[in-house]
């Protein structure tokens, strides 16, 4: 795990989100929910509007200085992004729509070229259905078989059965980060584990990347996933990264322009990498955005993310066990420095439902529900929970609100 | 919280708070129909034990889910028993009408020439505490959470 500095005050950092100033429900807007999609700072912004405002137009094909100006912005963000995660070239990343289609990428144009009836994969039972559903219906078509490491009870991974799920495996599908429990995975042990056991790993990013610092190669991944707008990133854009020699052996995912060097009345030649997974016009806005997002967390500092959020998520457990006691459940581990910025939790027999509502009558906007991974929620034995999750624009004032609002849902439902 | 009481009327908390009919009837001569809302995991159990014509003899409510899916079937429960299958239709076109009014609101003008009849006689059935639940039009998320119960029961009712 990543040293932890003692002390980062992020506080300045609020007036740089435009969309705080909102009101809601006649209140300051108080927003939690940065684990579904994080709020956008002016220099993402405006970075997208000067694409569109001063060099709009297509790139990789005009001459004029317009669509260069265009294609540098966009290849300059690929490179700005692969250095943010550690990739050893840039054209080791691929530009998706978001974390969900790059694992589609990886399950369509590897696991159907690859894998067989027999074939296992093996995935946690905390996994997002953005990693399951696409192995499922790999299932459906291919045959292959389906094996879960399971989650203790302090939703943490139980590995003890590890080299006996992982035996003949072809794949480990893990997350870095669990969206619900904000369980941190020390991957690298797993990803030895699968490496001495002939598999590959896939690792799924989209919560890890916005709030630790990442080193794709440090943590032994040969797939990585995740998407920008979890990151100050706009919607639309996303990531695969992969080593260079497993792109270069994998057939295309979609075709059409763009992606190839020649087109007969008898087949293609597929571009090489990374434009051979890219289709079409890409979201060129959208990719120049993400590298401004990348740009500026590069400037506050991972390191500085990580510490600031762990002492926010560190205030909020003690001061909501301090006012709620065993009223209040929280899921996942108790130790700030085993989690991320994420709170699920049970307040008293009041629903989910019903709590988000009160809390945004407040202002204070969380998540209810099952997060996407309703195989984690059933090992939980809730049908739903409430999440708040904190980032860089989240202070203590916030958590304080959150407080004072989940106060005012236990009078109204008491 | 002035808007939260629109949607957390007493009689709706009550309901929540004291369920009406919660349990489980045999199964026969009862039948047990299973409904969810799969964006949030509600979950609504109906047992169902019909007359021979039709009419609903005896029903008994389980699952879970928030405070106006609880209600709704609480409220529900209590509307449809010992009714007769007619009055138990014309009942839920009349409910299905009520969370309908903002949907309807948002079809263009012109377009619902056949609904209008249905509206206007669903307008004149009097469901008593379930007018509660009008509310939650005004939370467009939450109608799921409403209808859910009335959509099961029609699937118990299904030939
Ligand atoms: C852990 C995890 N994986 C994958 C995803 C999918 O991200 P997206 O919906 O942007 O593809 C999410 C986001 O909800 C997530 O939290």
């Amino acid at each position: 795990m990543t040293p932890v500095p003692a002390h980062a005050d992020l506080t300045h950092l609020k007036a740089d989100f435009p969309i705080l100033d909102r009101i809601s429900h006649s209140k300051r807007l108080v927003y939690l929910d940065s684990a579904a999609t994080a709020q956008k700072p002016t220099a993402v912004i405006e970075a997208m509007n000067r694409y569109y405002r001063e060099y709009n137009a297509s790139v990789h094909r005009g001459v004029y200085e317009m669509a260069e100006e265009a294609t540098a912005a966009m290849e300059g963000a690929r490179a700005r992004i692969a250095r943010f995660i550690g990739a050893a070239e840039a054209r080791e990343c691929i530009f998706t729509r978001n974390a969900t289609e790059a694992v589609n990428l990886v399950a369509h144009a590897w696991g159907r070229s690859t894998l067989s009836a027999g074939d296992a994969v093996v995935l946690t039972q905390m996994e997002h259905h953005a990693n399951i559903v696409p192995w499922h219906m790999l299932a459906a078509e291919r045959g292959i078989e389906i094996r879960w490491i399971p989650v203790s009870s302090e939703g943490v991974l139980d590995i003890s059965g590890l080299d006996r799920l992982l035996d003949g495996a072809r794949l480990l599908g893990v997350t870095a980060m669990s969206n619900v429990l904000g369980t941190i995975v020390d991957v690298r042990p797993l990803a030895d584990a699968a490496h001495a056991a002939g598999a590959l790993v896939l690792v799924d990013g989209a919560q890890s990347v916005p709030h630790l610092p990442t080193d794709v190669q440090a943590m032994g991944a040969d797939f990585f996933v995740f998407s920008g707008h979890k990151m100050l990133g706009p919607t639309g854009i996303g990531v695969l990264w992969a080593r260079a020699e497993l792109l270069e052996a994998m057939p295309p995912f979609l075709g059409g322009g763009s992606m190839i060097t020649d087109v007969r009345l008898d087949g293609f030649t597929p571009m090489e990498i990374p434009w051979k997974f890219e289709a079409g016009t890409p979201a060129i806005a959208e990719a120049i955005g993400l590298g401004a997002a990348v740009e500026y967390l590069e400037a506050v500092g991972m390191e500085s993310v990580r510490a600031h959020e762990v002492a926010l998520t560190r205030y909020a457990l003690a001061m909501l066990a301090d006012r709620f006691g065993d009223r209040l459940e929280i899921f996942g581990p108790t130790d700030a420095l085993a989690r991320g910025s994420v709170l699920s939790f049970q307040l008293g027999g009041i629903h989910a439902h019903d709590i988000s509502q009160v809390l945004d009558q407040e202002g204070v906007c969380v998540r209810a529900g099952h997060h996407c991974a309703k195989p984690l929620m059933r090992i939980l034995g809730v049908p739903a929970t409430a999440r708040a999750s904190f980032y860089v624009y989240n202070d203590e004032a916030d958590v304080d609100a959150l407080a004072d609002a989940l106060e005012a849902a236990e009078k109204f439902f008491g | 919280m002035s808007g939260l009481e629109d949607l957390y009327r007493e009689i709706i908390l009550d309901h929540y708070r004291a369920p009406r009919n919660r349990g489980e009837l045999p199964v026969p001569p009862a039948h047990k129909t299973e409904g969810f809302n799969p964006l949030c995991g509600d979950e609504v159990v109906l047992y169902v034990e019909l007359d021979d014509d039709g009419a609903v003899r005896d029903i008994r409510t389980a699952g879970h889910g928030c405070s106006i899916s609880q209600a709704s079937t609480s409220m529900m429960s209590a509307a449809v028993k010992g009714k007769s299958r007619a009055e138990v239709d014309t009942t839920i076109r009349a409910f299905k009408a009520l969370m309908s009014i903002h949907e309807a609101r948002l079809v263009p003008e012109g377009s619902s020439g056949d609904s209008d009849t249905d509206e206007g006689s669903a307008a004149e059935v009097n469901l008593g505490d379930l007018e509660a639940l009008q509310g939650v039009v005004k939370f467009p998320v939450r109608i799921k959470c409403a209808t859910l119960a009335w959509n099961t029961l029609q699937q118990a009712l299904a030939p």
